[in-house]
């Protein structure tokens, strides 16, 4: 059902005096639009909608309530209700939730239509909500599930990089979690409900919530938006690709790849966990008390001496960095010039995260290039640092040499003074 | 100096010596030796503290990355400011441009991609484009922008903030 | 001359020539005849105290090194708190000899108020300050003050971390002196907190301010002891005593005590260098071990040790109100003393002495042995 020409009209009229009649409600402009005049009139629920549509994003660009529910609100102006909500002219009324989506996408699944609001405006939603869950669902008759409003919201819809959306990267999580964290509501359905208190504390939702870092990923990034679901085992690494790419690169070549694929394990989850995803520690690799390859690896196998190696390799070269460190820090606080020895240390911190990373493909050899080149940078700001050290000594040793003179000459003073003592004598006063 | 000498030859002409006399140079030798010594040693300090050193600015704001022509064009290089690197790249037009090479996601030092054409942090491969902006992988923030002077022969870089 | 030659002093006459001819080259420009007068007839006494007329000349020497380095160290140092301790860490690393020059700049601090205290408590035990020589014992408690200042100024401008907090510690005690304490405070600090502004503000004091005073107390305080001569203590007064010429026997051995005072003072920077620090944050928590220098211990010791509420006042406060109240009476101790002015030492006062001067030295042992935040 769609009505362009009449759109456009209206659109048209609108475009010049909407913005105006919502801000002034009881002015002249407002006699133009019966919806407005109407429902402010008789109040209370129905003046929801009206006063919701203050700052809507679809208001601002000029649309009006006919745009998406239809009917002629030139014609009650004069109080006749009916002709204005008038089915033969295309009103809809309050949509039925199950067709939300086909609701909206009338316009936002038309690319000529959004391509004149932005030309670069997706145009799929309607699409990929079909292939969601929310969408599976629906069209199954569920009407609990999602649909476009139950995330964007009704009148008062915000541009998504609106910091007041309800779907801008910062209050994703909420809106997600208003259903998803609701153990109640999602009784019906065999899904957990405490992704959000899990995502709050994992190393992304720290970044993302706590410290608005834009770049850290909320629920849609890993698990799509209008297209929402579950992502299969075999796409983790491609999904956490996006930002590591490295990581995932090397898992994809590693042993791991393969291995999981047979066990049906859920790829880069399968260590690191998924909503809880914590910060790593170099504990998780190895053969200790919290290390993860013990989880499937057996003492005398091969993997585990690779564990292993790989664990001591890393912090070998955090050991020997941590004393470089002190050594340098030591100088340094003393006022030494050791600012090459910190230029060293640093290329060995990108050694030692490049390490890190390493881990993902399995291979000590590997890891074991990248951690002897950052053991051979540590060893050179050791030895900077020493010398600096040496430095502070050999001054000392400096200061004692003219210690020595300071005394030579004390001596020579003080025998003076004896020789004065004869030339000038102390005499007796009464 | 000068009254021993007076001495010795009073010594010479007066052929009398008195036990007093050595006794006494011995004293001028340790007194005159001692604070020439000392005067030395305090003044040598002195002297080298006033003139200037080589670095001339507590606060370095601004450093010498090049020289003209040691970088070809579509390459970067990799220079201390401090104990900390920065990168100055000669993009393909000829214009030099610079930046903090410390990448903002995990503080790697940044490299110049001839084939990306961009900045590329090798650790977990972030991308920068050309203005510092982070562009790909999980870099958070854009890289701190440097201004770029050619003084003479020396391309100095400068930090903006 | 030559005839000089075979007696002893003779010897002297002749190896004196030198001097002597300078002196006549001064003596033909100018009318000298009053200073060599002066320096002729000036005698100090010897006896068993004798040892404690040094110290004053010790506290001079080192004010003198302080003058010389920290000329030197202003031409690099830089009095903001984006560049201060920059500039301190460049006069380490890159200046030549940076690192000695601050050393010795920071020890020599220290010294000078050891020396300078020292100095007072002789003077305070052998009744030095009685009559004719009060307001030298008067510019005297103000040098001491000043230097005191001094110490408490220079020691934030390497702004880091450690002088930082102990300035922030420091400062806010005047805040409880009554009435003005809110406007020292601000006054101190340039405003509510200590920042950049506290900084340049007590560069100012520490370079401009204090020495412009310190220079004028000096001088009137040597011109009173050359004027007035050593003073005997009382025990010794009215007695046959030895005494040795001012020029040079006492000047030589004055001399020597300064280049004893040098070697201590260079002994101690080598096997001690002063360190750098970590450069301060002002939005970082206090970090452990923060403490003033080690003259100012003693007061804060006691201010701890006061209960919160005494009577119907304020702990700080009335420890505050103490140490100003034992500060006037510091300086009016020559007039309050009324018995050695009459000529004979109470027993008294040197009680009172003693357990000042044990007071305090308890009071810093305890601050060091008892680990504690100020």
């Amino acid at each position: 059902m769609r009505f362009p020409e009449q759109k456009l009209i209206v659109s048209l009229v609108f475009l010049a005096t909407a913005t105006v009649a919502f801000c002034q409600e009881q002015g002249p402009a407002s006699q133009v639009n019966s919806c407005i005049s109407c429902h402010l009139e008789i109040g209370d629920e129905l003046a929801v909608p009206i006063e919701g549509m203050k700052g809507d994003v679809h208001a601002t660009k000029g649309l009006s309530c006919a745009d998406c529910h239809g009917g002629d609100p030139t014609a009650g102006l004069d109080g006749d209700s009916d002709a204005a909500m008038d089915p033969a002219k295309g009103y809809v009324g309050i949509p039925d939730r199950m067709k939300i989506p086909e609701f909206c996408g009338r316009c936002h699944s038309d690319p000529v239509y959004m391509r004149g609001f932005n030309p670069r405006a997706a145009t799929d939603q309607l699409d990929r909500y079909k292939t969601s869950r929310h969408g599976q669902l629906l069209r199954k008759g569920d009407r609990k599930v999602a649909t476009c409003t139950d995330c964007h919201g009704v009148h008062g819809i915000q541009n998504a990089r609106d910091s007041r959306s309800s779907v801008y990267p910062l209050n994703i999580p909420e809106t997600c979690g208003r259903c998803h964290a609701d153990s109640e509501y999602m009784q019906p359905y065999d899904v957990a409900t405490d992704q959000l208190d899990d995502y709050r504390k994992s190393v992304h939702g720290m970044a993302l919530l706590e410290r608005g870092d834009q770049a850290a990923p909320a629920c849609n990034d890993c698990h799509g938006n209008h297209g929402a679901s579950p992502p299969g085992a075999p796409s983790v690494a491609f999904i956490c690709g996006q930002c590591h790419l490295n990581n995932s690169e090397m898992f994809l070549s590693s042993p791991h790849k393969t291995a999981f694929d047979e066990l049906e394990l859920p790829e880069c989850e399968a260590c690191h966990g998924n909503h809880a995803i914590e910060h790593p520690t170099d504990e998780m690799i190895g053969v200790g008390e919290s290390s993860i390859c013990l989880d499937c690896h057996e003492e005398g196998s091969k993997a585990y001496d690779t564990a292993a190696l790989i664990h001591d390799q890393i912090s070998g070269l955090k050991e020997r960095m941590f004393y470089a460190d002190s050594l340098v820090s030591q100088a340094e606080r003393a006022g030494m010039e050791v600012s090459e020895a910190l230029f060293q240390l640093k290329d060995a911190d990108d050694a030692l995260i490049k390490a890190r990373t390493m881990v993902h493909s399995l291979s000590g050899d590997e890891t074991s290039i990248i951690t002897e080149e950052g053991l051979g940078l540590v060893e050179q700001a050791v030895l900077a640092g020493k010398s600096a050290l040496e430095e502070i000594q050999f001054r000392r040793k400096g200061l004692a040499v003219s210690l020595l003179f300071i005394l030579i000459l004390a001596l020579g003073v003080y025998l003076k003074i004896k020789e004065l003592d004869q030339k000038h004598p102390i005499r007796e006063v009464k | 100096m000068d009254s021993q000498q007076n001495h010795s030859t009073s010594d010479a002409k007066g052929g009398k010596p008195s036990p007093e006399i050595p006794r006494r140079r011995f004293v001028n030798l340790i007194l005159g030796g001692g604070l020439l010594t000392t005067f030395a040693s305090a003044l040598l300090p002195v002297i080298r503290f006033v003139i200037p050193p080589k670095v001339k600015e507590a606060v370095q704001n601004s450093v010498v990355a090049a020289k003209v022509g040691e970088i070809p064009l579509n390459t970067g290089k990799v220079f201390r400011f401090g104990s900390k690197p920065g990168i100055l790249i000669r993009k393909e037009t000829g214009e030099y441009i610079a930046f903090s090479a410390i990448c903002t996601h995990l503080d790697c030092t940044v490299q110049y991609r001839a084939d990306f054409k961009h900045i590329w942090c090798a650790c977990h491969n972030g991308h920068f484009d050309l203005t510092g902006k982070n562009i790909a992988g999980p870099p958070p923030r854009p890289l701190e922008h440097y201004s770029v002077v050619i003084s003479g022969e020396d391309i100095v870089v400068t930090k903006t903030a | 001359m030559n005839t000089g030659a075979v007696r002893p002093k003779g010897q002297t006459e002749n190896s004196d020539m030198n001097t002597s001819r300078s002196l006549a080259w001064l003596r033909e420009r100018y009318d000298i005849s009053g200073l060599e007068l002066f320096f002729k007839k000036k005698e100090v006494p010897i006896h068993s105290h004798s040892l404690w007329y040094y110290f004053g000349g010790i506290t001079l020497f080192f004010f003198v090194v302080q003058v010389i380095t920290g000329i030197m160290l202003l031409l690099y140092y830089r009095p903001t708190a984006e560049a201060a301790f920059e500039s301190v860490q460049f006069i380490m690393t890159e200046v030549r000899f940076g690192w000695l020059i601050r050393s010795i700049h920071s020890w020599s601090a220290n010294l000078m108020v050891l020396a300078a205290f020292i100095h007072l408590f002789s003077v305070f035990f052998m009744r030095s300050y009685r009559r004719p020589r009060e307001l030298t014992w008067i510019s005297g408690v103000f040098l001491l003050l000043l230097s005191l200042g001094f110490g408490f100024s220079g020691y934030l401008l390497p702004w880091n971390e450690l002088a930082f907090f102990a300035t922030k510690v420091g400062t806010e005690i005047v805040a409880v002196v009554p009435f003005v304490g809110e406007f020292l405070l601000k006054f101190l600090r340039g405003g509510e907190e200590v920042t950049g502004a506290t900084l340049t503000r007590f560069f100012g004091f520490h370079v401009a301010v204090l020495p412009m005073i310190c220079t004028f107390l000096l001088a009137f305080h040597l011109l009173a002891v050359q004027k007035q001569g050593m003073s005997v203590p009382i025990a010794m007064e009215n007695k046959p005593m030895r005494v040795m010429p001012f020029f040079p026997n006492f000047l030589m051995r004055d001399f020597l005590g300064w280049i004893l005072a040098l070697g201590v003072l260079v002994a101690i920077a080598a096997l001690f260098p002063w360190e750098l620090g970590v450069k301060a944050d002002p939005f970082a928590p206090a970090p452990a071990g923060i403490t003033p220098e080690w003259y100012f211990v003693f007061m804060f010791q006691t201010l701890k040790f006061i209960p919160a509420k005494i009577w119907f006042m304020e702990g700080e406060v009335l420890g505050v109100l103490a140490f100003a109240i034992a500060g006037v009476l510091l300086i009016l101790v020559p007039f309050l003393d009324k018995k050695s002015n009459a000529g004979q030492p109470g027993k008294a006062l040197s009680v009172i002495g003693v357990l000042v001067l044990v007071y305090i030295i308890v009071m810093t042992i305890i601050s060091y042995v008892m680990p504690q935040t100020f």
